[in-house]
C-alpha cells in the first residue's frame, strides 16, 4: 500500500512538472485568438511570415532528404559489412557512434571549413545541411538498423537469394530491406524527429530551418513563435511516441 | 582436364581481387564519413594547435584556454552540467523506482517510458520557448504567482542565468535518467531481497548493503552520461541567453561569429577541443562503469 501511494505521489508531482510547460505554451499561444487560425492558413502565413514559411519548407525537405541519404548510405553498408567484411564491423560501428561523443557545437567548428567548399560547389542552399544532419543521426540510425539486422539471419537469406541467381542489388533491396522494414522505419522516424528539432548547425552555418525561423520570430512576435514551437513539438511527440509504443508492443508479442 | 587446370589458378588469384572488390562496396560510406565527420574532427584538433594565418605549430591557442574568462566559462559549464546531472539523476532514479514497482507490462509503465523517450530528446529552441511561456517575464506561472502576491523574480531575473538554465536542463535530464537507469533497476532480482529478509535483514540494511552497492555503478554511470549530455547542449542555452556568453558553447558561438574581427580564428577550435576532452573523459568513465553494471546486473 505504501508503495502504491509512493508511486502515485511521485508520478503526479512529475506529471505536473512535465505537463506545466506544455499547458503554459497552449495558454501563451491562445492569448491572441488569431494565432492558431493563422497557422492553419498556409497562404496567409507565408504572406505574413515569409521567413517562417521558408523555415518550415526547408525543415520538411531536410527531414525527407536526410532520411533518404541515411538509408542509402547505411543499409547497404551495414548489410555488406555483415556479409563480406566482418572485420570492418568494429570500425563502421566506431565511426557511426562517434558523433555521440562530439557535441554538435564542436562539429560545427570543424564543419565550417568543409561547408566553405560545399558553398563553392553546391551553393548556400539550406538543403546542403542534409550532409551534416546525416552525420548527426548516424548513431541513432545505425543502432536501429543494426538491431534490425541482428534479428534476422542475413547470411542465410543472402545465400539463398544468391543461389537463386539474385544480384547484390536485389539481395539488399528485395530480400534484406523488406525483412528489416520496421528497423528502417524507426531509423527514419528518429531522423525526422531529430532534424525537425535541429538548431545548432543550421544557425551557426547561417542557413535556415524551422528552429532558426522560430528563434528569429521569437524576438518580434512571441505568440506565433510559441504556437509554432508547440505544433512542431506535438508532431515530434506523435512520431516518437508511435515509434516507442510500436516497438514496445512488438517486443511483448515475440517474447 | 584442361579446363580444371585452367580453372584452378584462376580461383586462387580470384580471392584477393574479390576482397578488393568487396571493399569497394563500402567506399560511399567511408568517403562520406571522412568528409563530414573525420575531416571536421581533425580540423578542430589540428586547428587548436595552429597559429593564426593557417600555418605553424603553436600552443598559443591552448594556452589561451587559461585566460580568466575562458576558465570561468568552463567552470560555469561544469557547474551547470554537474548540478543538472545530479538533480536529474536523483529525481530520475526516484521516478524509475516508482515505475519498477508498477506492473512490468502495464500500460502505466509503457506510457511513462515512451514519454520519457520523447522528452529526453526534447531540447533546443522549443524547450527554451516552453519555459519562456511558463516562467518567462509574462509566462503563465509567473503571472499566476504574481496574482497571488508572489514574485519569483523579486530578487532579479534568474531564468536567463545558471539557475534558470539548470531548471530548464532538468526537463530533459530526468527523462534521460529514467531511460538509462530503468534497465539496471530491472536487473535487481526480487529473490535477493527475499534472501536478505529471510536472513534477518531490514529494509535500511537492504538498501545500504545490497541494492545500494549493486546499483552504485549504474547510478554513477548514468549521472556521467547526463553530465555529458548537459555539457554538450547548445541550442537551449543559445535560445535562452541572448546577452553575454556564460558557458563554453556560447563562447564558441562568439568565437565563430567574430573570428574575422578579432584575429583569433583558432581559439574557438581550442575551446572545442577542450569540450571534446571533457566529454571523452566522462564517456570513458561511463563505459567503464557500464561494463561493471553489465557484469553485476546484466
Amino acid at each position: 500500500m505504501a508503495r502504491v501511494i509512493f508511486r502515485w505521489t511521485v508520478l503526479s508531482v512529475m506529471g505536473v512538472f512535465f505537463l506545466l510547460p506544455l499547458v503554459a505554451m497552449v495558454e501563451f499561444s491562445t492569448r491572441d485568438a488569431k494565432t492558431w487560425p493563422l497557422l492553419l492558413d498556409w497562404p496567409r502565413l507565408s504572406a505574413e511570415y515569409p521567413a517562417l514559411a521558408e523555415g518550415i519548407v526547408a525543415s520538411l525537405a531536410q527531414a525527407a532528404l536526410t532520411s533518404l541519404l541515411m538509408l542509402a548510405l547505411l543499409v547497404p553498408t551495414a548489410v555488406w559489412v555483415r556479409l563480406r567484411l566482418p572485420r570492418l564491423r568494429r570500425l563502421v560501428e566506431f565511426l557511426c557512434l562517434l558523433p555521440l561523443t562530439i557535441p554538435a557545437i564542436v562539429l560545427v567548428v570543424g564543419l565550417a571549413p568543409v561547408y566553405a567548399w560545399v558553398n563553392y560547389f553546391l551553393g548556400g542552399s539550406s538543403l546542403t545541411l542534409v550532409f551534416a544532419y546525416t552525420i548527426l543521426v548516424l548513431p541513432y540510425a545505425y543502432r536501429a538498423i543494426d538491431a534490425g539486422l541482428s534479428a534476422i539471419d542475413v547470411k542465410t537469406l543472402a545465400e539463398a537469394a544468391r543461389s537463386l541467381g539474385a544480384g547484390w542489388a536485389t539481395v539488399i533491396l528485395r530480400v534484406v530491406l523488406p525483412n528489416i522494414r520496421s528497423a528502417v522505419l524507426s531509423a527514419a522516424f528518429l531522423t525526422v524527429a531529430l532534424v525537425l528539432g535541429e538548431f545548432t548547425i543550421a544557425s551557426l552555418l547561417h542557413r535556415t530551418n524551422l528552429q532558426v525561423a522560430i528563434e528569429f520570430l521569437g524576438k518580434s512576435s512571441a505568440g506565433v513563435s510559441v504556437a509554432v514551437s508547440l505544433a512542431a513539438l506535438l508532431l515530434a511527440f506523435v512520431l516518437l511516441l508511435v515509434l516507442s509504443l510500436a516497438g514496445n508492443s512488438k517486443k511483448g508479442r515475440t517474447s | 582436364m584442361a579446363e580444371i587446370v585452367a580453372d584452378a589458378p584462376q580461383r586462387v588469384a580470384g580471392r584477393p581481387r574479390l576482397r578488393g572488390a568487396a571493399l569497394f562496396g563500402t567506399v560511399p560510406f567511408f568517403a562520406f564519413v571522412t568528409i563530414f565527420l573525420v575531416v571536421p574532427t581533425l580540423t578542430v584538433v589540428i586547428g587548436a594547435f595552429t597559429g593564426d594565418g593557417g600555418r605553424g605549430f603553436t600552443l598559443a591557442n591552448v594556452r589561451a584556454l587559461t585566460d580568466d574568462y575562458i576558465v570561468a566559462a568552463f567552470g560555469r559549464s561544469i557547474t551547470l552540467s554537474a548540478s543538472s546531472a545530479l538533480i536529474g539523476a536523483v529525481v530520475g532514479a526516484i521516478l524509475a523506482y516508482a515505475l519498477v514497482t508498477a506492473k512490468p507490462d502495464g500500460l502505466l509503465r509503457r506510457l511513462v517510458t515512451a514519454a520519457a523517450g520523447v522528452l529526453a530528446q526534447f531540447g533546443g529552441v522549443t524547450l527554451a520557448f516552453a519555459f519562456l511561456a511558463t516562467i518567462g517575464l509574462s509566462g503563465f506561472v509567473t503571472l499566476w504567482l504574481q496574482e497571488h502576491g508572489l514574485d519569483p523574480y523579486a530578487n532579479g531575473v534568474w531564468l536567463f542565468e545558471l539557475p534558470g538554465l539548470t531548471l530548464v536542463y532538468t526537463y530533459f535530464q530526468i527523462p534521460l535518467m529514467v531511460i538509462v537507469f530503468l534497465p539496471a533497476l530491472d536487473g535487481i532480482r526480487p529473490q535477493w531481497r527475499e534472501a536478505h529478509v529471510s536472513l534477518g535483514g531490514n529494509t535500511w540494511q537492504y538498501w545500504t548493503r545490497v541494492a545500494g552497492p549493486l546499483l552504485a555503478p549504474a547510478f554513477l554511470g548514468s549521472t556521467l552520461l547526463l553530465f555529458a549530455n548537459a555539457f554538450s547542449a547548445y541550442a537551449t542555452a543559445a535560445a535562452l541567453v541572448s546577452q553575454g556568453s556564460p558557458i563554453v558553447p556560447l563562447q564558441i558561438r562568439g568565437a565563430l561569429s567574430s573570428e574575422v574581427v578579432l584575429g583569433q580564428a583558432n581559439l574557438g577550435k581550442a575551446m572545442a577541443l577542450g569540450m571534446v576532452v571533457v566529454v571523452a573523459v566522462v564517456m570513458t568513465l561511463y563505459s567503464l562503469l557500464q561494463k561493471r553494471t553489465a557484469k553485476w546486473l546484466g
